[in-house]
Parts: C-alpha cells; structure tokens; sequence
C-alpha cells in the first residue's frame, strides 16, 4: 500500500517534520503547522479540515483537530505545545487548499511556542524523506 | 484465514505505468484511484472513465436444466431473458432469504453467465455447486481467471466505443449485449455499469484485455477520458443508489430490506429464500435502507449510529461526499417507519451529532 508512484512529493528544506505526518515551519518564537506533501497525497481529495479556535491550548503529540478526505479520515497531531494565534479559516471553504499546497496556502495554525527545546526531536526533511519511503 | 497470495488482474502492470496508488481489495492488488477521486468521479459524469473490473467473477451455466437451475437460485424472473442475449440484474439469497450476493445474469446462446462480485466468488461458486445436484446435467464452469472485464462509463462513452467499434454499438439496448471484435480483438460488450452513466462493460480474453484499456484509452483522450479506480466507482454507484454487497448487502439482509423489492419476483413460484422474502413481505419489513444527506462538511461513514432523539435506531451503511451532488451522502438501515422523505434523524459524526434529512433514491440520476 501507499504506492506514490509517478509522482514526485516536495519536502522544503528549511521546515521540520514529525512522525504523525505534520510539518513546522518555525519563525522566532512562532510556528506554523500543516501536514506533509506525504500525508496530502496519501488522504487525497480533502474535503474537509476541523482545527481549534484561536487561544486553544496544543500539547505535543496530542489530538488537535480532524482532517477528512473522499477516502478516509484521520486525526491530526500537534507537532509541539503552544498558544494557536491564528487559524486558516479559508480551509473551512476551500480544504482542497490542503491538496494544492500543503506548506503555503494550505497551512492550518499559528502557535506560540511554549518550549522551542520540543523542535530537537523533529526530523529534517531528509531525515523524513527517508522515514516515508521506508 | 489463509494468508493466500494476492491476485492480480491481467491490467496489474498496466495499472502501475499510470502512476495507480494500488490496494488489497478482497484479496485482489486493485487500482483505487489514479490521479484523484473526485476527478475520477467528475471525468465519468461528464465525459467518459476506464475501469478495470476484471477481478469480477463470471460462471457459465450450461445444459438443458441450466434454465431451472438458476430460476431456483435467484430471487429476479430469468424468463425475462426471454431471446439470447439479454441480461438482469439479480441476486442469490440463502434459504432464510439473506443475501449471498447480487449479480448480472447473461443469457447466451445456450447456457448463462452469472457475473459476481470478486468478494464472493469462492463462496457463490460453493453455494451454486452445492445447490445444483438436482438439475441432472447442469455444468458449471468458472471463467473468472480467463476473462478481463473493462467498464467503460459516461455520457460520452457510448461515442467512443463507436470510434473503436463501429456505429451499431450504439444500437445495443440498455441491459443487453453483443459480440463482435476492435483490431480483431473479440469483444462482447454489455449495456450495462455501476455507475449511473451510460456504457458499456466489455468481456474480452484476459491475455487481449491489456491491448484493448490501452486502445480505449488512447482513443479517450479526444473524449476527456481518464482511467478510474475502485475510490471512483464507490462514489459514483453510492450516488446512483446501488448497493454494495458487505455494505447495504449482505448474508442477515434481504433484498427487500435493501431496498431492490423491484427486482424481487415473488410471483414467479418457489425460490430459494422465497418463503422468509414472502413473510416479509406480508409482515412487513423489520428494516429499511433509507438515503440520508447530512449537514455540515463531516462524512458520514460505514458503521456510524444513526439516533432517533437519544435512541439508536440503526447505522450507516455507506457514506461519503456526493461528488457531484455536492454535498455529504449515506445509506442507512433503520426500522420501519424512519422512510418518509423529509423525517430528520441524527448520525453521530465521532464527538458530534448532525441532523441528516431522508431523500429520495437515488441521489443522482442522470437527464
């Protein structure tokens, strides 16, 4: 299962990564959060994403919100604890966002970092390349 | 359970060359979609999709009793068949009248076809040989590793297969086939599909079907379309109002609990499960399939609880997005009562509950 083949998956360098398939794109003491190219590719035709309101409380590798394609749905798990300070609201109408550009249009929260010591353990994006293809 | 290997269809490589995310379903290495789901769904509506469905099982029935056989073992009127061939839609049931599969019955020029679901094929074949002594001279014979079968389905699929075949396919009536041949490759193309569209699906020889999906394919390209996978063919029949066996079908449901009473011919004498479909019939149903559309963006999905208020009254049977309707969908069994179109009920969505409306069958239908 999970044959991606003829296509081409894009892992940016400068993001990190976890096992449950989330991204983190860090900026000073803030983060945003999506899921991988991987994990877009492996639910198809999102159709619809359910994401905390803003001043939510996230805990690492706690259950945050719910993302739901034609195929399946599945649970999303906080990359890392923090204050979300925003939330793309535009997913509510356009969850497609998730398949078309998973790091850029479709990003899901903005947090505040509660300890940026949590981002030692996230691979890079080489380290998680080798980590889906396996 | 045997950890028996894997089957592939005779299209498995030609599957993969297209870049196909492949998925053991019932035991068969199967496309689930290509390129995506919804334009998968959305190339059949509008232009025309391929599918492979050659994991399908077909039967040859033959001999003078061929006839009586399967009069006994489907719960449709074989006589409709009246001239060869002519097709319909049926299904077997067990003697306590549950469903052990739905199916398409072929009349040939001197026997029948029985196409089956690739899920049930190990125990239709079971079923059918152990039902069979009393019909003297009655053969069976299982096709299902020599045939491919391709469904080729939309609103302009019946065009191409013209360009490939010739205008008279075009002649073929809706639950009729004929034979003839595409680059002296022998067809045999069936007016009928899973889908809601119009089409075909074409028997052909499993070592020719290869060289005809891609011809079909090659040709599609002018007519939009595009190669379709099982994620496809689930939305597009659940739009439809078709059932799937495991899903609104199985051994504890009966066609008339599922909603196919139409193709239920009580009338025509004894069959087998016809004494429990006709105290059903006189009782009354103790379940119903209803067609729900829910609120919300959530889907509704298999095995959800359906609540009448706080009471459970049943669950979701299949679910999805209505790709082209445009909004959530589900099949649910519920008991006698919750049918009127425009009750409202609740389906319990994980921590949520959401209201859905009873609606006509099927969503879709197409103009």
């Amino acid at each position: 299962m999970g044959d991606t083949a003829g296509k081409t998956l894009l892992y940016p360098a400068e993001l990190k990564y976890v096992k449950t398939h989330e991204f983190i794109r860090v900026e000073g003491s803030e983060a945003t959060i999506g899921i991988t190219a991987f994990a877009a590719d492996q639910l198809g035709d999102v159709t619809y994403v359910e994401l905390p309101k803003v001043g939510a409380k996230l805990k690492k590798e706690a259950k945050f919100g719910v993302i739901e394609s034609v195929k399946s749905v599945s649970d999303l798990y906080s990359p890392l604890s923090g204050e979300v300070t925003a939330v793309n609201d535009r997913l509510s109408s356009e969850p497609e966002l998730v398949n078309l550009d998973c790091y850029n249009e479709g990003w899901m929260l903005k947090v505040k970092l509660s300890d940026a010591k949590e981002l030692d353990g996230a691979m890079s994006a080489d380290d998680y390349k080798k980590f889906v293809v396996e | 359970m045997t950890t028996a290997q894997i089957k592939q269809t005779p299209l498995a490589s030609a599957h993969k060359e297209l870049g196909a995310r492949m998925v053991d379903f019932a035991g068969w290495f199967m496309p689930v979609q290509y390129k995506s789901i919804v334009s998968e769904h959305t190339a059949v509506r509008t232009n025309c999709g391929l599918f492979d469905v050659s994991h399908m099982g077909e039967f040859l029935v033959t001999g003078p009793k061929a006839h009586d056989f399967i009069q006994f073992m489907v719960a449709n009127d074989i006589n409709k068949l009246d001239k060869p061939n002519m097709a319909l839609y049926t299904q077997m049931c067990t003697d306590e009248g549950g469903t052990v599969d739905d199916l398409i019955v072929y009349r040939l020029d001197g026997g029948y076809l029985l196409v089956v679901n690739a899920s049930n094929i190990d125990k239709d074949w079971a079923w059918l040989n152990e039902n069979v002594d009393e019909y003297k001279g009655v053969a069976l014979k299982d096709l299902s590793n020599d045939m491919g079968l391709l469904a080729l389905q939309g609103p302009k699929a019946v065009d191409l297969m013209a360009s490939l075949a010739g205008d008279w396919v075009k002649d073929i009536p809706s639950f009729h086939y004929a034979t003839g041949k595409v680059d002296g490759i022998e067809c045999a193309w069936g007016r009928t599909g899973y889908t809601g569209e119009d089409g075909f699906e074409i028997f052909i020889a499993a070592n020719k079907a290869e060289k005809l999906w891609k011809k079909i394919l090659d040709k599609g390209q002018a007519f939009g379309i595009e190669p379709c996978g099982l994620g496809a063919r689930d939305t597009l029949r659940l739009e439809a109002g078709l059932p799937l066996y495991g899903h609104e079908l199985d051994e504890n449901t009966s066609p008339l609990e599922a909603g196919l009473g139409w193709s239920v011919k009580l009338e025509k004498g004894e069959f087998m499960g016809s004494s429990t479909l006709n105290a059903q019939k006189k009782m009354g149903l103790s379940k119903q399939l209803i067609c729900l559309r829910t609120e919300g963006k959530a889907l509704p999905r298999q095995g959800y609880p359906v609540f009448d208020g706080e009471r459970q009254i049943g669950s979701i049977t299949s679910g999805s997005q209505g790709i082209t309707v445009g909004y959530p969908i589900a099949n649910a069994f519920v008991p006698r009562g919750y049918s009127e179109i425009g009750k409202k009920v609740t389906v319990q969505i994980r921590d949520a509950k959401v209201v859905g409306e009873v609606i006509k069958r099927p969503f879709y239908k197409r103009k």
